[in-house]
């Protein structure tokens, strides 16, 4: 057996932007952490290449005044989280440094080699123990719980260890901080070690303790229309929202972080505008969340590593954000990790592999974008856990292609390996059409909340729809035949009542499943009826009004007594020209 | 005294190569030769190597030359005795009066914690009806003005400076011809202007090196002057002649290109940029606006393409006019719901109907019938342009409000507007 690697000091020869080179005499590691010692700072590293005795370190911080034959101590040890209670609610950077008391600590700017630990040490929890002393425990199992929100929170015995332990002792119920030993265990060679409430894990590297992975089947309610229904998102499934700047992908991700139905939410702010994350960290506090009537920021945790924040602790950022996701898993738990966006990660990749002097793929993009982008969504799953109980990982990216063309590696990369593709368009940003989610583009390869057949149709409607409005460009109004203007009309119909939705608005932002059942319902009512309309021009007028009642119905809560009388005057309106009727 | 070094091993593009020990990264130097002194900063180390990029160019250095490193990275400083002042690149007076050397800062500095932001939350006017009630403006914004060679954008800038209610203003011209220094200047002193303005000029006639610095010498004195409560508003021109000097040192450096011989960077230099724009909790603020110019006006071109990504919103300048689609202010529902009831609705009145205009335009051009509804709207779209759209038109916000109710009574009915029925009682002009 290999001993672990110690802690090690070497030397500076060479430093290229973020990028640092270091001659080395003992051994060093891939993916070491380092830091490099300048003035009296220490700034993070991290090892990605490693040639005869040099190794190339991507640098954490700028490295402003950094010199050829600065010390650099080696850690021995892998870039890691901490994982314990009192995760939810935090602001991190990329490398899990609380942002709130950094902002304590240094004020306004972001004081490079200033590294706080993630959790509060001095908060104490109510523990109640699982396991006793002389249980035999395996890494993963639970020695106890502490309540944390509304989220039970499993004390876990370290996932890296190996082999089987016995426990010696467990602490009593009671308070208890972070640091100390909830249990005492020891393995077959007489090794004895401490379990407390926090542990460490290495950020590029799954956490695989669990007894097998399952097929995604459940769909996640994102109480978005045009998602649940049209383009749906499974529990422990992937799925990707690329878009041109200004189609709203960020508006997009912030409704599913707040109305998604899923009990944690990690949202990854990677490389993207700090002003988006300002609004979520002011907002999230005070917005309530339904379903458990706590401020929505209690079962969130952001990731924040804004674009001018140092790039390779980007690149960090969103492994970081996975394995805070992957730790909730394992308490049973459906969390939702959205990443805002994956393109800059990759360009965070691109720039090292510039750097490294790598052989360029497309658009300079790395070699192994591909096999990482399919690593990084892979980390997604349903699984059953050896408790029994089932636990999910379900992850949406954000990607921004370059010019909006969905061709380029990023979004080809992306699309190989997610189960729903919601491509937003500039077509309906500039139209106004909200989401921008294209109906006739996107795809899922999951179970949408209504019913299939029906929603086929309601497809082959605006398809169709789409395909008349083209024809109309060309030979005007005054050549459409009644038939297909109506096609037309029912296709605007759909869009406007149902795919469109106001985020902005408490009502219309969030559709339950129940809801969405009960209007596509109504929907498809009008998609498939005939009706007895002379003229095109009656036509029009008919389903404006239609349109507008519709959408006057969409902003009424659907326990009040409005909603019934709105959905009485809709049938009567319905009824007037239906062709049954005549 | 610090130690000079003579060994000059390598001369390319304006990147030179001296061989040197206890240099640190993105330190300053100054190479001395026959022509004269010139500053030059730290891009690589490689073991006793060090490459710097010289500000004056690489030409008429020889192998033989003396570096002497500084010790320190670039400054500025950020006293208030920079106000009126005019500079270079790299930071000397331009205007014949002695340098300032107090409060020295330097440039670049690390990014703002997200925690110790605020959503922004005022408006910033302009007396442009076409910015102001469509677009509006707000503080700590960053905005770009896209455009294309031959457009007023400068005017527009000089406009913007003139009018818009900020303490401080911080002009940053990078690549920009001196006849449109001196204009850009001479408007603002004009309106007396000058006396709160600090201008950083690198002009098209100057070493390519220095355009690199002007963003980052205007947004740390910017940052400076915020720090102290200020409102500053920095204006940067033309940010594609930034991108296109990070280009070439890239390309001299022989990086891998990723688009368009453009670094693979390029994102984050320019974020690194733009994500100074702030609202401090506590103090002032930094409003960023920077022309882009689009080469062959092209928005898919990586510097457009990747500074849309960045900032919040862009303003779209075609024809002298600012365009009414594809310009965003993505900040705008920050603060048009608090001036008047009726901004958010003749906001999008009017740009819908705008948007029929252009429809009926293009029926028109292929042939097509003109209905009696598309004669009104023919009818509107052209006051719309001429007295709306106009960029000499400088009405307050109230003013261009009340402007819009009036072009919609002259050319539809109250119910043909699609205005809510409570706002159209309350505003829609008597007739006379």
């Amino acid at each position: 057996m290999a001993e672990v690697k110690s802690t090690t000091t070497e030397k500076v020869v060479g430093v290229n932007g973020n990028l640092m080179t270091v001659e080395f005499s003992d051994r060093v590691m891939q993916n070491e952490v380092a830091f490099a010692k300048v003035g009296d700072a220490r700034l993070k590293c991290e090892v990605i290449r490693v040639r005869g005795n040099r190794a190339d370190l991507q640098v954490f911080e700028s490295t402003n005044g950094l010199k050829v034959g600065d010390e650099v101590e080696f850690t021995g040890e892998l870039l890691s989280v901490e994982l314990g209670p009192g995760l939810l609610t935090q602001v991190y950077d990329g490398l899990q440094n609380p942002l709130n008391l950094l902002a304590e600590h240094s004020g306004f700017f972001l004081k490079r080699g200033v590294y706080l630990r993630a959790l509060n040490r001095e908060a104490r929890w109510q523990f109640t123990p699982l396991a006793q002393a002389g249980d035999k425990v395996v890494a993963g199992d639970r020695i106890g719980s502490v309540p944390e929100g509304i989220v039970k929170h499993f004390i876990m015995v370290p996932f890296a260890w190996k082999g089987e332990w016995t426990l010696e002792s467990v602490a009593p119920a009671g308070e208890w901080t972070i640091d100390d030993v909830m249990a005492v265990a020891v393995n077959e060679q007489g090794e004895k070690r401490n379990i407390t409430m926090t542990q460490f894990w290495p950020v590029k590297i799954p956490i695989t303790d669990y007894a097998e992975k399952l097929l995604p089947e459940k769909t996640l309610i994102t109480q978005q229309r045009s998602i649940d229904t049209f383009f749906p998102v499974a529990v422990g499934g992937t799925f990707c929202t690329p878009g041109p700047f200004g189609a709203g992908k960020t508006v997009l991700q912030h409704a599913i972080s707040r109305y998604a139905e899923a009990d944690v939410v990690i949202i990854a702010a990677c490389g993207e505008r700090a002003g988006e994350v300002v609004e979520i960290l002011r907002e999230f506090p005070e917005l309530e969340d339904p379903r458990t009537g706590q401020p929505l920021m209690n079962r969130s945790i952001i990731i924040c590593n804004t674009s001018s924040m140092p790039v390779a602790a980007r690149e960090a950022s969103v492994y970081t954000a996975v394995t805070l996701a992957e730790y909730y898993r394992q308490m049973g738990l459906n969390t939702l990790l959205l990443a805002d966006s994956t393109s800059r990660w990759a360009q965070a990749l691109r720039e090292m592999s510039g750097r490294l002097e790598e052989i360029p793929g497309e658009e300079a993009f790395p070699a192994y974008l591909e096999s990482l982008i399919a690593a990084f969504y892979e980390r997604a799953g349903l699984v059953r856990l050896r408790t029994g109980e089932t636990g999910s990982v379900t992850i949406g990216g954000a990607v921004s292609p370059a010019g909006g063309n969905f061709e380029e590696p990023v979004t080809q990369a992306t699309l190989k390996v997610v189960g729903a593709f919601l491509g937003l368009s500039r077509e309906r940003s500039d139209a106004r059409r909200y989401p921008a989610i294209h109906p006739l583009d996107s795809w899922s390869k999951y179970k949408s909340v209504v019913n299939g057949k029906e929603l086929d149709f309601a497809r082959s409607i605006l398809r169709r729809g789409s395909e008349v409005n083209q024809m109309m460009k060309v030979i005007g109004e005054e050549g459409t035949s009644l038939n297909d203007f109506i096609v037309y009309l029912k296709s605007e119909f759909l869009d406007y009542v149902y795919l469109q939705q106001n985020t902005f608005d408490a009502v219309d932002g969030a559709s339950s499943a129940d809801r969405q059942r009960y209007m596509f319902d109504k929907i498809y009512g009008v998609l498939s009826r005939d009706f007895t309309l002379p003229d095109k021009e009656t036509a029009r007028r008919y389903f404006l009004e239609l349109r507008q009642m519709f959408m006057d119905w969409n902003y009424i809560a659907m326990d009040s007594a409005e909603f019934k009388t709105q959905e009485a005057a809709i049938d009567e309106k319905i009824a007037q020209r239906s062709a049954e009727n005549a | 005294m610090r130690k000079v070094y003579h060994k000059i091993i390598h001369i390319a593009g304006n990147v030179i190569t001296v061989e040197a020990d206890g240099v640190a990264y993105n330190e300053l130097a100054e190479v001395t030769n026959a022509r004269g002194v010139s500053l030059a900063q730290v891009i690589r180390l490689s073991d006793g190597k060090v490459s710097l990029q010289v500000f004056a160019g690489s030409r008429g250095i020889s192998t033989g030359d003396q570096v002497r490193f500084l010790g320190h990275p670039m400054q500025v400083s950020g006293s208030e005795a920079l106000l009126g002042r005019v500079f270079t690149g790299r930071g000397t007076p331009r205007d014949h009066r002695p340098e300032v050397l107090s409060d020295l800062i330097e440039i670049g500095g690390p990014s703002v914690n997200p925690a110790k932001r605020v959503i922004p939350r005022n408006m910033i006017r302009t007396n442009i009806p076409m910015i102001d009630v469509f677009n509006t403006l707000v503080e700590s914004q960053k905005l770009p003005i896209f455009s294309i060679a031959g457009e007023p954008y400068n005017e527009l800038l000089a406009r913007i400076a003139l009018q818009a209610e900020v303490d401080v203003i911080i002009l940053g011209g990078m690549g920009i011809k001196h006849d449109d220094y001196l204009t850009i200047r001479n408007t603002l002193d004009e309106h007396g202007a000058l006396s709160r303005t600090v201008m950083f000029v690198h002009t098209a006639a100057d070493p390519t090196v220095e355009c690199l610095m002007v963003p980052d010498m205007s947004l740390a004195v910017a940052e400076s002057y915020a720090l102290s409560g200020k409102r500053v508003l920095v204006l940067l021109t033309d940010m594609t002649n930034f991108a296109d000097a990070l280009k070439e040192i890239a390309i001299t450096m022989e990086q891998i290109p990723a688009t368009r011989g453009y670094p693979g960077d390029l994102y984050s230099q320019l974020a690194s940029r733009y994500e100074k724009a702030v609202d401090f909790d506590g103090a002032g603020s930094i409003t960023i606006l920077a022309v882009t110019t689009m080469p062959g006006d092209d928005v898919t071109h990586p510097v457009p393409d990747n500074t849309g990504y960045i900032t919040e919103g862009q303003f779209y300048l075609r024809g002298g006019r600012i365009e009414p689609f594809g310009s965003l202010s993505r900040l705008k529902q920050q603060v048009n719901g608090k001036t008047r009831a009726d901004h958010r609705a003749i906001m999008d009145a009017m740009i819908r109907l705008f948007s029929d205009y252009r429809s009926t335009l293009e029926k028109q051009s292929m042939g097509f019938q003109m209905s009696a509804w598309d004669k009104k709207l023919l009818k509107y779209g052209r006051k719309f342009e001429d007295s709306m759209m106009d960029l000499s038109v400088n009405i307050s916000l109230e003013d261009a409000l009340d402007l819009g109710w009036k072009i919609l009574a002259e050319c539809f009915d109250r119910n043909e507007v699609g205005i809510k029925t409570d706002l159209v009682e309350k505003f829609w002009p008597e007739k006379e």
